[in-house]
């Protein structure tokens, strides 16, 4: 299964295991499962829907990949009334009227040769469109991303928060990978970018777009896993305090809270705990620094009433004596 | 591309256990084994769930069906070379043989007698294909796939071997393979079993789920409500993001000269790229009064689960139970979950004998002032006030203050007006009154009342 790469793969994604290891060279921590979907989606052609709760690692995903193949990062963030014109490509108006100004003296110039109407249109048009040509044109994300020329890895943030018509509109560029402009013509990508979509989950997205991706969905790591991420993340931290402070975090994601506190939270609370200088996790520290792990105050609440025994698990699943 | 036979019905499986598959994604699915492969279970498994579960109830499903197939598979496959035709395609809808099926009547006997497990196991899974086992969609067809099983196996050759050897006088072999005959008929049991779980639980689950949905719902019976609980969520889902979108509506020919000036800024004013003029579409605000004397909690319970499950597709909602009397349960049913909470209020008001005026007067005298041109007044009930005053006047003044009122009666129309029903009485000042006594009658009810926002 190593061989018979598609052409424009790069050697670097010949296996699951080499994925793996990639990922982590950019400091990305990635599930086995992450690893065959950044496979799969080089070797499918596919892009990668990502889902899953906010801080679990989805935009630091397609960063990884961009910073591991060394591909440029092009970054689409979508919010509501997100069209085209900011998605794909736009006019540049200003120039366009600028250079007509411009161009003014000299267009009696050209047709000054020219006797009657229909002979001066005759040599106008055999300017052709000079006026809506490439030069003219101001790439947006969508479509840099299908003109770089060694490739590149497209993140299309937040699509859930886009309207249902550009999700639409995405499609052709998701399934082909070009997009049709209609005073040019159709644009085909150099090299197919690798594209991931991330979406939150605030509203269903729709069959069609469903069916063109691979569907990741990212959800908490395990304990095993997180230690591993803080590991890489925050290098300078004890692996006692580590352990503990994972063991920790994942007690409070059983609790019953509004926002359960995510990947990201735990990685700056490990850099708080490093900042302060924590050996372990004491009542008092973790009562302090508990707004960093959760985001309510209803949530620190429902925490802090139990977080004695909370703390006296952390240490106790952590191996250390209590 | 061409899909090999374990994952066509893998394929097939997953259908039925309510994963939704297209033929492309099926298509994507043969191309991702082609660069996996089979051998590595994990990394099969990871391939197929990314490209065929596109929700996390799908993952979830996907996850119990792909290990209950491979489980299937591991016998088998732990002597792959008595399976030279594993991959055989399986004879549809197989009648039930007379005999000698696959393994042959004697041969049968044979590794009954030398009970050789694998070489039965195998024999088995092959007489489960040729039976059509996979077209299984009723528990009530447990038996009868069973024995078409053990009749292919060629069952009834060994029971004639039986009575041979009960003939020639070696009756312990006899009763031998007799105790062996019936390992192996709880083996095709447990076989069949599975089956039905693997590829008949979507149909089964699916064929509920419609009746439920056209069920009256005071019939219900207590272990449906937590599937009636999902089914509402679901619906609710579905219209909350149909309607959640489209806030704006363009109104066509009609240019905002303020905000095309402003956009056009950037060259001079001139107006390169026009807006037009919007017309903002409100979020419904409304107002449920709901009856939760014995009659119509049932009804209750569901409207009120759907309301809450709208949140998203709603700008406003206040709710209120009554009986004899009216409260206010908005915070109730903010603060705890739809269960709960419901069970709280019945407590709080429930099972009494309603009176309608006393209950419209109760609701004038303290929310009234909140009524806006705006509001949605929802009633639900059977409105049967045990021959107490209706006060129809009360609704009459609801009626012109709200945008509408729409009361909903779980009662057959020709039961209105019978007896102590003052339907008729009250609905001169509703705009809509309509029978709701099914999931599917909410269902309209609350896409109308979404739709004439919009």
């Amino acid at each position: 299964m190593n061989d018979a790469l598609p052409p424009g793969a790069t050697p670097a994604l010949s296996s699951i295991d080499a994925v793996e290891q990639g990922l982590q060279s950019a400091g990305y921590i990635p599930s086995r499962q992450i690893a065959t979907a950044v496979y799969l989606a080089q070797h499918l052609q596919k892009p990668i829907l990502v889902e899953g709760p906010a801080g679990v690692g989805k935009t630091e995903l397609a960063k990884s990949v961009a910073t591991w193949l060394n591909l440029p990062l092009i970054r689409m963030q979508c919010y509501e009334g997100l069209d085209e014109a900011k998605a794909l490509y736009e006019w540049k108006y200003g120039k366009q009227l600028l250079y007509t100004q411009i161009l003014k003296d000299k267009i009696g110039d050209v047709l000054g040769g020219a006797e009657t109407l229909p002979k001066a249109l005759l040599k106008l048009q055999s300017f052709g469109d000079i006026f809506f040509s490439e030069q003219f044109l101001e790439p947006r994300p969508l479509l840099r991303a299908l003109q770089q020329p060694g490739g590149a890895v497209l993140l299309i943030d937040e699509i859930d928060k886009s309207d249902q018509e550009f999700e639409a509109f995405l499609l052709e560029i998701l399934s082909d990978y070009q997009v049709t402009i209609p005073e040019i013509g159709t644009v085909e990508a150099l090299i197919a970018p690798i594209v991931l979509l991330t979406s939150n989950s605030t509203r269903d997205l729709g069959d069609a777009l469903k069916r063109r991706c691979l569907h990741l969905h990212i959800g908490f790591p395990d304990a095993k896993l997180e230690g591993r991420i803080i590991e890489s993340r925050v290098p300078g931290i004890e692996t006692s305090l580590r352990r503990e402070l994972v063991a920790f975090v994942q007690q409070l994601r059983t609790l019953d809270l509004k926002k359960v506190p995510s990947v990201s939270e735990t990685i700056d609370w490990a850099r708080v705990l490093v900042l302060l200088h924590a050996a372990a996790l004491d009542t008092d520290m973790v009562h302090d620094t508990l707004n960093v792990l959760l985001k309510f105050e209803a949530d620190i609440e429902v925490a802090n009433k139990q977080l004695a025994t909370l703390t006296q698990k952390a240490r106790q699943e952590a191996g250390l004596p209590v | 591309m061409q899909t090999s036979e374990p994952l066509r019905q893998f394929l097939q499986a997953a259908r039925s256990a309510g994963i939704r598959v297209s033929a492309a994604e099926g298509i994507d699915a043969a191309r991702a084994v082609q660069v996996v492969g089979f051998s590595d279970r994990t990394a099969l498994k990871d391939t197929l769930g990314l490209v065929l579960a596109k929700t996390p109830d799908e993952k979830h499903l996907f996850n119990e069906c792909f290990d209950l197939y491979f489980k299937r598979d591991a016998l088998t496959q732990e002597d792959p070379d008595i399976t030279p035709d594993h991959q055989a395609p399986p004879a549809q809808g197989g009648a039930s043989g007379e005999g000698t099926g696959s393994g042959g009547g004697s041969s049968l006997s044979q590794m009954l007698a030398d009970d050789d497990r694998v070489g039965l196991a195998t024999a088995m899974e092959e007489a489960a294909r040729e039976s059509g086992i996979q077209n299984i969609r009723f528990f009530t067809q447990k038996n009868l796939y069973a024995r078409r099983i053990l009749d292919r196996m060629g069952l009834r050759q060994v029971e004639r071997d039986i009575d041979a050897l009960r003939k020639d006088g070696a009756s312990a072999a006899a009763d031998r393979l007799e105790n062996r005959i019936e390992a192996l008929r709880d083996q095709a049991r447990d076989l069949v079993e599975r089956n039905l779980l693997l590829f008949a639980r979507g149909e089964t689950e699916k064929f509920r789920e419609e009746l439920l949905k056209s069920a009256r719902l005071s019939n219900l019976e207590r272990r449906d409500l937590d599937r009636m609980r999902v089914l509402v969520r679901a619906m609710a889902k579905r219209l909350a993001a149909r309607y959640a979108k489209t806030r704006r509506r363009r109104l066509r020919g009609q240019l905002d000269v303020r905000r095309t000036l402003r956009r056009n800024m950037a060259w001079g004013g001139v107006p390169f790229i026009t807006v037009w003029k919007q017309k903002r579409i409100e979020k419904p605000r409304v107002m449920v009064l709901c009856d939760v004397s014995g009659s119509v909690a049932a009804m209750a319970q569901f409207l009120l689960m759907f309301l809450y499950a709208l949140n998203e597709a709603l700008k406003d909602i206040r709710s209120f139970a009554f009986a004899s009397s009216l409260i206010e349960v908005s915070d109730i049913l903010e603060a705890e979950p739809i269960e709960a909470a419901i069970a709280k209020i019945m407590h709080l008001i429930g099972f009494g004998s309603s009176n309608y005026g006393n209950s419209l007067a109760d609701f004038e005298d303290g929310w009234m002032q909140h009524v806006s041109n705006k509001t949605t007044i929802i009633i639900l009930g059977d409105a049967r006030g045990n021959r107490t005053n209706p006060r129809t006047e009360v609704l009459q003044r609801m009626s012109q203050r709200a945008k509408r009122v729409i009361w909903l009666n779980p009662e057959y129309r020709s039961a209105w007006g019978t007896g102590d029903s003052d339907m008729f009485r009250y609905a001169p000042y509703c705009n809509v009154v309509t029978v709701c006594n099914t999931l599917r009658h909410l269902e309209r009810v609350v896409s109308d009342l979404l739709k004439d926002a919009a």
